[in-house]
């Protein structure tokens, strides 16, 4: 018996370990200069500064930290609204038709990206002609194609599930119209689903790479892992450049985690029960 | 379209005035996402459809009939992104789903001692984006980098290993990679339906004499069963779409020896000559792969009743 408890403390402390390593080496590396990255030094360095001074020197960081966080912002906005009505109308109004409908869209689940990405290049290619600020180059046109998921709907209709009825029942006596009973109701009441929501579409979205490599072009609409991407297929890269702008971009999104962990894994929770 | 005629199709039940109208309104909360779904998913599917039978460069189209079918089979770079792309799934996935159920096993016991700590590290590694990570584990994974170095200190490999521009190593990192990024995912999933099944079970079985190995066969695996199906075919799902880590690890290469699917057709629209018609095809290569897969493991986890 206490053999088994040595060999799950070591297998954890192992799995652990190995989970945070590229962490804690991207944060030394970070602080090193080029050369020690390459030859794997553990040891931290005095060039954090100088590293960051170079990234926002030699690229336009700031531009594509703005363009992601506008793109990721606008993006998670407009997901949970459209899921979460969608959720909730899928399960409070049900109908067998209805039900047909959901099924139908939680098919496109199954849908590879890569099937339809050339599809969709050509249809906003088409769109750019006659309006150009819905076209190729934009961020409505990273936006448009991704804010709906069925997973996001299924997610959310899922957690409805355990919404109490009653309480719609009580707020329609009190004279509130169906869309009042949504947005006066329902929605602070399911705070926490879409505190959860809300932070898996963030990260999917400020994470998000094939779609926006293809659709964006210019240098200054480019999101940061695109940069990121740029910086790291560069002839000559500087390694503590590449691992301070890593960094700055993994750091917000660890930070909200940290903050946000019980809502994350309750959200997660609720949706594959 | 489908919503306005099954919107408006008559209901059996009740129907008076006060229901139709909630009923209505029911339709108004799902409308936006059925059109956008069948805007950016469904019609793009069928012109895939209609592109994978045409030919031509760039909008310069015209139909070919089976054409571009009949040359998947004769194409070598697709054939290899295929073979390759089944070495992941076959290798990575398992690996990484028994992984991900061992360890959210060993976190579900009570006595546990920093249960949260464990948990919140290994899943750490899902915050990161794919891009970054790739990157990171490409430089970790250098001729030089951090891994060898570490690996020819502790007297395990005699001479540093060329994981990125050997083929096989190149897999190997590949699938290393991919298994650090997603193992704790799985595990969160399993971990949470673990945390929902009744403890008096293991309890009643404890005392008819079942062992822990009995216990993990006969009750977590078959309650777990749904889950486990889930996580198999979103993996899947994932694994026939792998893009980011190919393309930033390795560039597909060397050669072509880790080249994916995903980005076979990528490179077949946007890097070489456009080939829309063909690179549709290749895509739909990817579909038929989605659907027979997803068909097998329903048959094979799903309930036979």
């Amino acid at each position: 018996m206490k053999t088994k408890r040595m060999f799950t403390y070591l297998f954890l402390i192992i799995a652990a370990l190995i989970s945070i390593f590229p962490f804690i080496w991207m944060v030394i590396s970070a602080t090193n200069e080029s050369v020690d990255v390459t030859k794997g030094t553990l040891l931290p360095g005095a060039h954090l500064f100088k590293n960051i001074d170079n990234l926002f020197n030699s690229v336009d960081m700031w531009q594509a930290l703005w363009n992601s966080a506008k793109i990721s912002v606008v993006t998670t906005v407009l997901s949970l609204l459209v899921a979460s009505a969608a959720g909730y109308g899928f399960e409070m109004y049900r109908s067998r038709s209805k039900d047909i409908v959901f099924n139908i869209l939680l098919a496109s689940m199954m849908i590879p990206f890569a099937a339809i990405m050339v599809p969709l290049f050509q249809m906003f290619a088409k769109v750019s002609s006659v309006v150009p600020f819905l076209g190729i180059d934009t961020a409505a046109a990273v936006i448009l194609p991704t804010f709906t998921t069925a997973f996001l709907i299924f997610f959310f209709r899922q957690s409805t599930k355990m919404f109490p009825k009653e309480m719609m029942e009580a707020g329609r006596i009190d004279g509130l119209s169906e869309f009042g009973l949504f947005f006066r109701i329902y929605m602070p009441t399911m705070k926490s689903t879409y505190a959860a929501a809300a932070i898996i579409t963030f990260l999917n979205s400020w994470n998000n790479y094939l779609w926006p490599l293809i659709v964006l072009q210019s240098q200054e609409n480019m999101t940061v892992p695109l940069l990121i991407s740029n910086l790291g297929s560069g002839y000559a890269p500087d390694y503590g450049l590449i691992m301070s702008a890593i960094v700055i971009t993994t750091l917000p999104t660890a930070l909200v985690f940290f903050m946000m962990q019980k809502q994350f894994v309750a959200g997660m929770t609720g949706s594959v029960k | 379209m489908e919503t306005i005629k099954t919107g408006l199709s008559p209901q059996k039940h009740k129907s008076s005035k006060g229901s139709r109208q909630i009923h209505l309104t029911g339709w108004l909360f799902v409308l936006v996402p059925v059109i956008m779904i069948s805007v950016f998913y469904f019609y793009p599917m069928i012109q895939a459809l209609i592109l994978s039978f045409k030919t031509g460069r760039g909008s310069n189209l015209h139909f070919t009939g089976f054409d571009n079918y009949i040359r998947l089979f004769s194409d070598t770079t697709f054939l290899t992104a295929v073979k390759n792309t089944f070495i992941y799934l076959i290798i990575q996935v398992p690996v990484m789903l028994v992984l991900a159920l061992f360890i959210a096993v060993l976190l579900n016991d009570e006595r546990l001692k920093f249960k949260g700590f464990f948990r919140t590290a290994i899943f750490l590694p899902t915050v990161t984006s794919l891009v970054a990570y790739s990157v990171v584990f490409k430089y970790m994974f250098g001729a030089e980098g951090i891994i060898n170095k570490s690996l020819v200190n502790l007297h395990l490999i005699s001479e540093p290993i060329q994981w990125i521009t050997d083929p096989f190593w190149a897999k190997v990192t590949i699938i290393i990679a991919i298994t650090w990024r997603f193992t704790g995912y799985n595990m969160i999933f399993y971990l949470s339906s673990l945390q929902n099944v009744d403890k008096s079970i293991y309890e009643a079985a404890h005392i008819d004499g079942a062992s822990a190995f009995t216990q993990f066969f006969k009750i977590t695996i078959p309650l777990l069963k749904p889950i486990i199906l889930f996580t198999t075919i979103t993996s899947t799902i994932g694994t026939l779409q792998l893009f980011d880590e190919v393309v930033n690890i390795t560039k597909g290469g060397p050669g072509n020896a880790t080249m994916s699917i995903s980005q076979y057709i990528y490179n077949l629209s946007f890097e070489y000559t456009p080939d829309f018609g063909y690179a549709a095809t290749v895509s739909y290569s990817i579909v038929v792969m989605v659907l027979i897969l997803t068909l097998i493991q329903n048959k094979v986890g799903g309930d036979k009743r």
